[in-house]
């Protein structure tokens, strides 16, 4: 199963786990899962319109998928997800 | 016996020499990749000016050095000295190491000058640098030369606070020779569990003074500027104008991408980073080639979505790793040295001590990068995007 990692401003919505298993052949279907299982995350990462948020880049593997099939890039077993959203501290 | 001499002219039998025209001329590339060009002399002779491109390495320490500055044997190398003498030796001391395309400059560093070529004065430590920086001096991706670049550089540290704290302590460490500090605040009790450069005694002060008093205290070399202000499109070009290279360690979303615009209109590379409780993100951007940091986040986060440091916390220690790592960007970059984070992105996170390092692409559609320079305008995000700092 697909790996998703959390970054540290969205743990609330997991119960502070950093890493899960969600289901799902593409990065849309993961997601949902995601949303459907931990729920308030999704309006996190997505706007009212269902765009990714201009704050927030999703990877698969290291790879940006706004450079690949954005929502729709495919996901392998092995992949792994990682949400990178902006962060300003200093 | 045989007089030095006699000596001297059968290794110049044995040894190849150039002349002036052929050394200028391969030195610029003609006829193949360029060699490197050795200047074995002492000190007080390359202070005096030297070949432009040229190594320094003395006679003496040739054959300890030659293996780090020339790995491959069949590499053509030019040596000179003053008159053609001490190299033509050198010369021959290298093929006995197994070096197969080895040429003394016949005539050496006179010849050059007298045929009215251009040459280079090296920028001359003091003794007290050469001691101080010594470290340095001895790695061949550094040396005197590279050592002269720190001392000759301008760093403006965005921010001194977690991140600034720390690269700006090893900025001065290093030697850069003008560091900017911009900040706005003064040092608080709650400071010090992160912010290293300053400490009890000055509670109250103004940040870029406490910066001052620490930095030069380490030292004296470093002349820091104190920018107490909080940077907006009205200062930030005046500011960054006067600087190579930005580090950037704000606490803000609006300044990170004023910044971000107006290093574009400037041409100025710009060292990023950015922590939160225990994630730190880390990149560079540089103006001419790869992504910039409106390729990476369009647009900041409205109010609300962003919690700061403030609310949310950060482990002390954070700041200190990253701040070094970005030190660690602006070294090289000033060095010329090794390959920089552009167009990659580091995500550290400390309770797992894992660091991932994700691809950035250059955004062809950018708002801000795909502009000229000229057209780009500045932005100040505080009027509708008041996240606190």
């Amino acid at each position: 199963m697909p790996t998703v990692r959390i970054p540290t401003p969205l743990r609330k919505y997991t119960q502070g786990q950093e890493e899960l298993q969600v289901e799902g052949a593409t990065v849309s279907a993961i997601l949902g899962a995601l949303e459907a299982a931990h729920p308030g995350i999704r309006e996190r990462i997505f706007d009212d319109k269902g765009n990714v948020r201009r704050f927030v880049n999703i990877f698969v593997g290291d790879e940006d998928i706004r450079f690949l099939q954005n929502l729709d890039t495919p996901v392998g077993e092995r992949d792994e997800i990682s949400i990178v959203p902006a962060i300003a501290g200093g | 016996m045989a007089s030095f001499n006699e000596i001297l002219g059968q290794v110049k039998q044995t040894i190849r020499e150039v002349s002036v025209d052929e050394t200028r001329a391969r030195a610029k590339g003609e006829g193949g990749a360029a060699p490197v060009l050795i200047d074995v002399r002492e000190r007080d002779e390359y202070e005096q000016g030297f070949i432009p491109q040229a190594q320094w390495v003395p006679r003496g320490f040739l054959e300890l050095k030659i293996e780090d500055l020339v790995p491959e044997r069949e590499r053509e190398v030019i040596l000179y000295c003053a008159g053609g003498t001490r190299s033509a030796l050198a010369a021959r001391s290298l093929r006995e190491l197994g070096y197969t395309n080895v040429a003394s400059l016949a005539g050496g560093f006179r010849a050059w000058k007298n045929a009215g070529l251009a040459f280079d004065r090296p920028r001359t430590l003091s003794p007290e640098q050469v001691k101080r920086y010594s470290r340095h001096i001895m790695l061949p991706e550094v040396g005197e030369a590279g050592q002269g670049k720190l001392l000759d550089a301008k760093v403006l540290c965005l921010g001194a606070g977690g991140l600034g704290s720390p690269s700006a302590l090893y900025l001065a460490a290093a030697g850069v020779g003008t560091i900017g500090i911009v900040d706005d605040d003064v040092v608080d009790e709650s400071n010090l569990q992160r912010q290293v450069l300053h400490n009890l005694e000055r509670l109250g002060m103004p940040k870029v003074e406490s910066a001052r008093k620490t930095l030069q205290l380490l030292n004296p070399d470093v002349k820091v500027v104190g920018h107490q202000t909080r940077l907006t499109s009205e200062n930030i070009l005046e500011i960054l104008a006067g600087y190579d290279l930005v580090v950037d360690g704000a606490d803000n979303f609006p300044t990170r991408y004023l910044l971000n615009d107006a290093a574009l209109k400037l041409g100025k590379p710009v060292v990023h980073a950015s922590i939160f409780r225990f994630e730190g993100q880390l990149t560079t951007f540089l103006p001419d080639q790869g992504p910039c940091y409106r390729c990476l986040y369009p647009d900041p986060p409205p109010p609300g979505m962003a919690p700061s440091c403030q609310e949310a916390g950060v482990l002390g220690v954070l700041p200190g790793i990253v701040g070094c790592l970005q030190a660690n960007e602006a070294i090289k970059l000033i060095l010329g040295a090794g390959q920089s984070l552009s167009g990659r992105l580091l995500v550290f996170d400390a309770l797992g001590t894992k660091f991932r390092t994700l691809k950035l692409r250059k955004d062809p559609e950018c708002r801000v990068c795909s502009k000229s320079p000229a057209e780009i305008e500045l932005i100040d995000y505080e009027a509708f995007c008041a996240i606190g700092s």
